[in-house]
């Protein structure tokens, strides 16, 4: 038999994979949680739209603990990824562009139309009130349910990659920093009658932390203020160049960040989406660094202003707001997690995130990290390719025994789990012959 | 100078980039019938299961060829004129050459047993085995893999992944006999149980037997035992691919016979790879290497020699890896089945036998 070309190369369309009863019960309560969802949000009447949010709660929670479990939890641990490409909802089926569309939409109601979200987030008053000691506000409810879908995601990671350490130590890492960093803290801080501060943020990512108003907001609220202030300006500029030094941009990225942190959760299901082609890193290339030199540039600008007085008008401000429009909030939210389910779970942080950016200038050129693979048994395989969030095509440096130090890489050290071979090993000791040799690597064959 | 190879696979096109490298002048074409890319031919099973698309396991994204001048035909080698230093195609082209490599690879091993021409009979080598195992598996609910290597371990694992029950003939009394000791021939027997594989150990395949339209139906074991199934997969080795060899006057035994250059009789004629068979191969080394490894080896190695630079092959250290299920191999030196009088052996096992050492060693220094 012959095959005439890789285009009319097309192997017979496999079977659908089955869903069995179980299976099927278990995303039913998931199905039936977003009914009731659906129900609060178009119910008037505060005290039923309360209950429903509660059942709504409990059954998305309930049905994806015991889906995740199921579907992951039993059995030998290990690598699992059948049919990852053959499910709609994992391989940019009618499933996956409607699980885009609901994402994108909410993202869309939140930003310019939180008013149709009213009732929903009216529904977490109690709960508002008794974390934050305050009315819940749409970025309460964006944050109860960012929370809430890396707990049950992650639960899902730990079930999947239990056979891991490293993954399970990386996903508790990011299911503790979401919970307490980025939605306890804050809200017991406003408790407190304190500033709403992420100490798990920094510019440039929340680039307002470093911009003068930002700085005068803080500094108003007396000692706690001054401290958070300087917090963020040694994150930024002192701690991130030396954590990233000892251990890459991974200590943040995969490990600290909330965006990362739901990627590497709920994200997880659509790693494998990022367009791994050379054409999709030159896009890369082209739109991170200069996102990251317009907030540099927007920084400045106002703090000239600040301090020279506002000679150069409302053009910083212009930016700022264009930026927080365009960067803030469309392309992290609306892109960054509505289309998740089609261009993969790091859209954002590969094509946008300016701290990711920064972090990798770092991690490429003032950076211990690197992940080192064993050529000699490399089989080209794709796997680490396939499941590298980042899209970075890894098996290039797998297959030719080059060390990878990229900029976008994020650690998350997926390639080395999938790998069937053992060829990946994510490292940061200090190198034994020096950091020159990491240009000057010659490919070990093994054999020869 | 003009360098055709024909095959596309690990061998060829691992010649074909180190020779890009050494002469960045020279013409370098590549012929193949099988796809228009090169692919990882170990990595067909993950598409079976879902985990990568065919696209995924190319190694090179398509631009890579064009880049680097290699130029690719898509047709089958159908003869060899080695006096006029040309090749003749399936496409009614002629292409000349200075320098030719043969990396045809291998085929499957057939052994001869009745029935084995049955729709629904086949090996797992390349790209058209794995379109006819998808298309031949749909809607089945047994199989029946024969072999205790490695593919019948990814054979299994492929079933495995549809849900369909799956049985293993092997002919040792234990997993991957001329390969594992007994210790670790076990840990691969447990996965096997744990994903409901019905192993048959000392057994082998003796006729297969078909319906009325030509299908498998069932195979008769050799202690007479018939078990239904509609589906056969054939993990008993491969042999090295000679059809093209066979139309010219190459010598052949088993496979291309070639000295430690890779060079065969005839002038500017080399084999590497699955093809090729070692005149004098190297002491406790087989002649025929058909590993994705070895491939690579000798591709790179043939290279330097084709280039102007005759460079023997020499495997060096052993080294191999594998994954049964969810279980990772790997070997580095010789460690056989049957342990040397002469050499120790240290194992250590995991309490959950999942995990496993072993090293072997001499324990006094060798008098050499």
């Amino acid at each position: 038999m012959e095959v005439t070309s890789d285009h009319s190369f097309a192997l017979a369309q496999a079977p659908l994979p089955v869903t069995d009863a179980k299976e099927k019960a278990t995303l039913a309560a998931v199905a039936l949680g977003l009914l009731a969802l659906l129900g609060a949000a178009f119910d008037d009447d505060g005290e039923r739209a309360r209950l429903s949010m509660y059942v709504a709660l409990g059954l998305i929670s309930g049905g994806t603990l015991a889906w995740a479990w199921y579907k992951f939890g039993q059995g030998e641990a290990g690598v699992k990824q059948n049919n990852l490409w053959l499910r709609a909802s994992t391989s940019r089926g009618a499933i996956a562009w409607v699980t885009g569309l609901v994402l994108t939409g909410f993202y869309v109601l939140l930003y310019w139309f939180p008013q149709y979200l009213e009732n929903l987030i009216r529904t977490l008053d109690p709960f508002s009130q008794a974390l934050r000691n305050r009315a819940a506000d749409q970025w309460f409810l964006y944050g109860t349910f960012y929370t809430l879908a890396v707990l049950l995601m992650g639960g899902r990671a730990l079930w999947k990659y239990r056979h891991s350490r490293y993954q399970l130590i990386r996903t508790l890492s990011v299911m503790f920093f979401q919970l307490g960093f980025a939605f306890l803290l804050p809200g017991l801080l406003l408790f407190f009658q304190q500033p709403e501060f992420y100490f798990s943020y920094f510019w440039p990512l929340k680039y307002d932390y470093l911009f003068p108003g930002g700085v005068a907001d803080l500094v108003k609220n007396g000692g706690l203020g001054v401290f958070m202030v300087f917090w963020g300006a040694i994150m930024s500029l002192v701690a991130t160049p030396i954590l990233t030094y000892f251990y890459g941009k991974r200590w943040y990225c995969s490990w600290v960040c909330g965006c990362g942190g739901l990627a590497e959760t709920a994200g997880d299901p659509y790693r494998h989406l990022s367009d791994k082609s050379r054409a999709a890193w030159r896009w890369e290339v082209r739109l991170v660094y200069p996102i990251l030199a317009l907030i540099v540039l927007i920084t400045v600008l106002l703090w000239v202003n600040q301090l020279y007085g506002s000679f150069l008008g409302e053009i910083g401000n212009s930016l700022n707001k264009f930026y927080g429009f365009a960067i803030g909030a469309v392309f992290s939210g609306v892109v960054g997690v509505g289309f998740y389910p089609i261009m993969g779970n790091r859209v954002w942080c590969r094509f946008g995130c300016p701290m990711a950016a920064y972090l990798g200038l770092l991690q490429k050129h003032f950076s211990r990290f690197r992940i080192t693979t064993n050529g000699g048994q490399c089989i080209s395989c794709g796997n680490c390719s396939n499941v590298c969030e980042m899209g970075i095509d890894v098996k290039q440096y797998a297959q030719r025994g080059e060390p990878i130090i990229r900029a976008s890489c994020v650690g998350c050290g997926m390639c080395s789990t999938a790998c069937p071979r053992g060829v990946l090993n994510l490292e940061n000791a200090p190198e034994r012959v020096g950091i020159k040799h990491r240009n000057s690597f010659t490919p070990i064959r093994c054999g020869y | 100078m003009h360098l055709v190879i024909i095959g596309n696979g690990i061998t060829g096109v691992t010649a074909a980039q180190t020779v890009r490298r050494l002469q960045p002048a020279a013409r370098i074409t590549l012929v193949s019938d099988e796809s228009e890319h090169h692919y990882s031919r170990t990595a067909l099973m993950y598409v079976y299961m879902g985990h990568l698309r065919y696209q995924d396991i190319k190694p090179y994204e398509d631009w890579f060829w064009k880049e680097n001048r290699l130029e690719l035909v898509h047709g089958t080698a159908t003869a060899l004129d080695a006096d006029q230093h040309q090749v003749q195609l399936s496409t009614g082209q002629t292409i000349s050459y200075d320098n030719l490599l043969l990396a045809t690879g291998s085929v499957s091993r057939r052994a001869g047993w009745p029935g084995q021409d049955l729709l629904g009979v086949q090996g797992l080598y390349g790209l058209p085995d794995l379109a006819q195992m998808e298309r031949d598996t749909q809607g089945i609910s047994r199989g029946v893999v024969v072999g205790g290597g490695l593919i019948g371990v990814e054979l299994a694992e492929m079933l495995h992944t549809r849900r369909i029950a799956a049985t293993v003939l092997v002919r040792d009394q234990h997993y991957w006999g001329s390969v594992l000791p007994p210790e670790e021939a076990e840990l691969v027997d447990k996965q096997f149980r744990q994903h409901d594989v019905d192993v048959r150990y000392r057994t082998e395949l003796r006729e297969i037997l078909g319906d009325t339209d030509g299908r498998v139906r069932a195979i008769v074991t050799s202690q007479g035992e018939e078990l239904p199934c509609q589906w056969v997969g054939l993990g008993i080795g491969v042999t090295p691919n000679l059809s093209l060899a066979q139309s010219s006057t190459v010598e052949t035994d088993r496979g291309i016979l070639v000295n430690e250059l890779l060079q065969t009789n005839l002038p500017d004629v080399y084999a590497a790879g699955d093809c090729a068979q070692h005149r004098q191969p190297g002491a406790g080394e087989v002649p025929i290497e058909q590993l994705w490894y070895t491939g690579r080896m000798q591709g790179e190695t043939v290279a330097h020699t084709i280039c102007g630079r005759p460079t023997p092959y020499r495997r060096g250290v052993w080294f191999n890896s594998a994954k049964f299920f969810n279980l990772e191999y790997q070997t580095y030196g010789q460690v056989p089945a049957r342990t040397p009088t002469d050499i120790e052996s240290f194992y250590w096992q995991h309490p959950t036998g999942n995990c496993a050492l072993r090293i072997n060693f001499a324990p006094t220094p060798m008098m050499l």
